[in-house]
């Protein structure tokens, strides 16, 4: 029996001018399980999460997601009002730095009410119900719905962020950098609330991140870049206990032991 | 009499062919902000340039001009916008609403209900009803293509959470005929069921240079939600000068000892009333 993959994607290829973003990566990923995409800096994780998440357009190859009505279907060849939709429904999107994900002039309720209300939910009382359970879901007190995420720490943001990208029940979620710039105890939560609701709620998701913390506890497998180019994959433990690639060798062997 | 320096309206030919243009595309797209090469116009951004070229626009020598701000036809805006046009067009002027063909206003739809050969201009200062939330235009044109409305309704959501209501009471966001959310212009909301007339609605916006139109009996839906809807609210008192207590009122303070009075901001309106014999608190008092 053979399971349809719930994003498949080929040969998705990416040129800033004659400087290459991603060359031809393809990968499938199934439902209920989470992508751990690992490289330096320029390595071309953000361009190629930017492709696949419809923000950028990729020159080349196929981003085929399983979409619930019509079953699979190439995400690139979408019409935009059609991406935009998927974007605020069965997609996510984690920004690494919780102001670009965020609307910090409204409160934290209308945040988290936003993307119910962009599909039509007109019922305040409903929506504040809502909006307080998912507050209550990523640890935030519920009496701080009505302020604003200025008032937030940066840990807080970021758990607003995702509380609001998840209040409608996404299926694929895309994480750029969840925990960057955030100190490392307040990381450790973070991972800790993430991994729980993944888990709970069987959400597929791809995180790209330098942190390779992150991917360890997150991730079911792992793909990593250099150079836009992917040059190793396989099941997470698997790469990191024992990666064959010269790159991914000095990766793992960078990770300072405490 | 016509400054014949000008001419007639003060806007040449080929500019009120443009804005003919705009306007009718307006029409045909109700709700639906089109881009229009706004003048340089005698007077400041934010006094009223877009409604004063869009009435140049659709002026005839035949017309018959009325011009409110804030329902009044004796503020300063009111009266140099009237002055203007019976130097640059010398048209006829009046006061009274149902002798006008064309009426520019600031802020306020009149109270006696327009009739279907008036046209009704509004000055509007900031076209856009996303504007406030979604800075870009980009964007916001983008979310009007694909009618991608969840944003306005996070306005209202705001102010349920702020104020307990909806506390937007002029400039209250409008959905025309089931398309575009609108911004009606900073119309109190008291007059948002109005819109729905037999009258042309046009709306110009000088500095960011918009034009919008809703044709004759366009169904106009003010947002609201479920368990919190629309509401015309209006000041819960009666006019102290002719006793209406349908009319939208203004509120006048008196003294500095918190005395205040509420009056007609429709001054036509209320010197109607007045000449039919009604009177208002003050006015009986007086009359004793």
């Amino acid at each position: 029996m053979s399971v349809t993959p719930l994003l498949d994607v080929r040969g998705v290829t990416k040129h800033y001018g004659r400087h290459i973003g991603c060359k031809d990566v393809g990968f499938k990923l199934y439902p209920g399980e989470v992508m751990g995409i690992v490289g330096e800096s320029g390595s071309g994780k953000t361009t190629l999460l930017n492709c696949l998440a419809g923000h950028q357009a990729a020159d080349a190859g196929q981003v085929i997601f399983d979409t619930r009505v019509e079953g699979p279907r190439d995400t690139l060849l979408m019409s935009e009002p059609e991406r935009r939709m998927l974007g605020r429904t069965d997609w996510a999107f984690v920004h690494q730095h919780a102001r670009d994900g965020l609307r910090m002039g409204v409160s934290a309720g209308g945040n988290v009410g936003e993307r119910l209300m962009a599909v039509g939910a007109r019922h305040y009382g409903d929506i504040r119900e809502q909006a307080l359970d998912w507050l209550e879901r990523v640890e935030i007190d519920g009496a701080r719905v009505d302020d604003r995420p200025t008032t937030f720490s940066g840990g807080m943001q970021q758990r607003l962020q995702i509380a609001r990208n998840l209040v409608t029940g996404p299926r694929l979620v895309f994480m750029d950098e969840p925990t960057g710039g955030l100190d490392v105890s307040v990381q450790a939560r973070l991972l800790d609330l993430l991994r729980g609701l993944v888990r709970g709620m069987g959400l597929s998701a791809i995180v790209v991140t330098h942190d390779l913390a992150v991917v360890r506890l997150l991730a079911d497998r792992l793909m990593v870049m250099k150079d836009g180019h992917v040059v190793e994959t396989g099941l997470t433990d698997q790469v990191l206990d024992d990666p064959q690639h010269a790159y991914t060798q000095l990766l793992v062997s960078s990770v300072l032991q405490v | 009499m016509t400054d014949q320096s000008y001419n007639f309206a003060y806007l040449d030919e080929q500019t009120k062919r443009m804005i003919r243009r705009a306007i009718l595309k307006g029409l045909a797209i109700p709700g639906y902000q089109v881009p229009f090469a706004s003048r340089e116009m005698p007077m400041p951004y934010g006094w009223g340039t877009g409604g004063v070229q869009v009435s140049a626009a659709v002026l005839t020598p035949e017309d018959t001009m009325k011009v409110i701000d804030q329902g009044a036809d004796d503020t300063t805006n009111a009266v140099s916008i009237r002055k203007f046009f019976e130097r640059t067009a010398g048209v006829d002027t009046t006061t009274a609403t149902s002798e006008a063909s064309v009426i520019q206003t600031r802020h306020r739809i009149p109270e006696e209900p327009l009739h279907e050969d008036q046209i009704l201009v509004y000055q509007v200062p900031i076209p856009e009803p996303l504007r406030f939330l979604e800075p870009r235009e980009t964007e916001t044109r983008k979310m009007h293509a694909l009618e991608e409305y969840g944003l306005m309704h996070v306005k209202l959501y705001e102010d349920i959470s702020r104020h307990g209501h909806i506390a937007t009471s002029y400039a209250y966001p409008v959905k025309v005929e089931g398309r575009y959310v609108m911004d009606p212009s900073p119309i109190p909301k008291f007059d948002n069921p109005k819109m729905e007339m037999p009258a042309i609605q046009l709306f110009g916006a000088g500095r960011e240079q918009r034009i919008y139109a809703l044709p004759p009996w366009t169904k106009v839906v003010s947002l609201d939600f479920d368990d919190h809807p629309f509401e015309a609210s209006k000041a819960d008192h009666c006019c102290a000068l002719c006793g209406a207590n349908d009319s939208y009122l203004d509120e006048v303070i008196t003294d500095d000892a918190g005395g205040r009075m509420f009056i007609c901001s429709d001054t036509d309106y209320c010197e109607g009333r007045r000449a039919a014999g009604h009177r208002g608190p003050l006015n009986a008092e007086a009359a004793e």
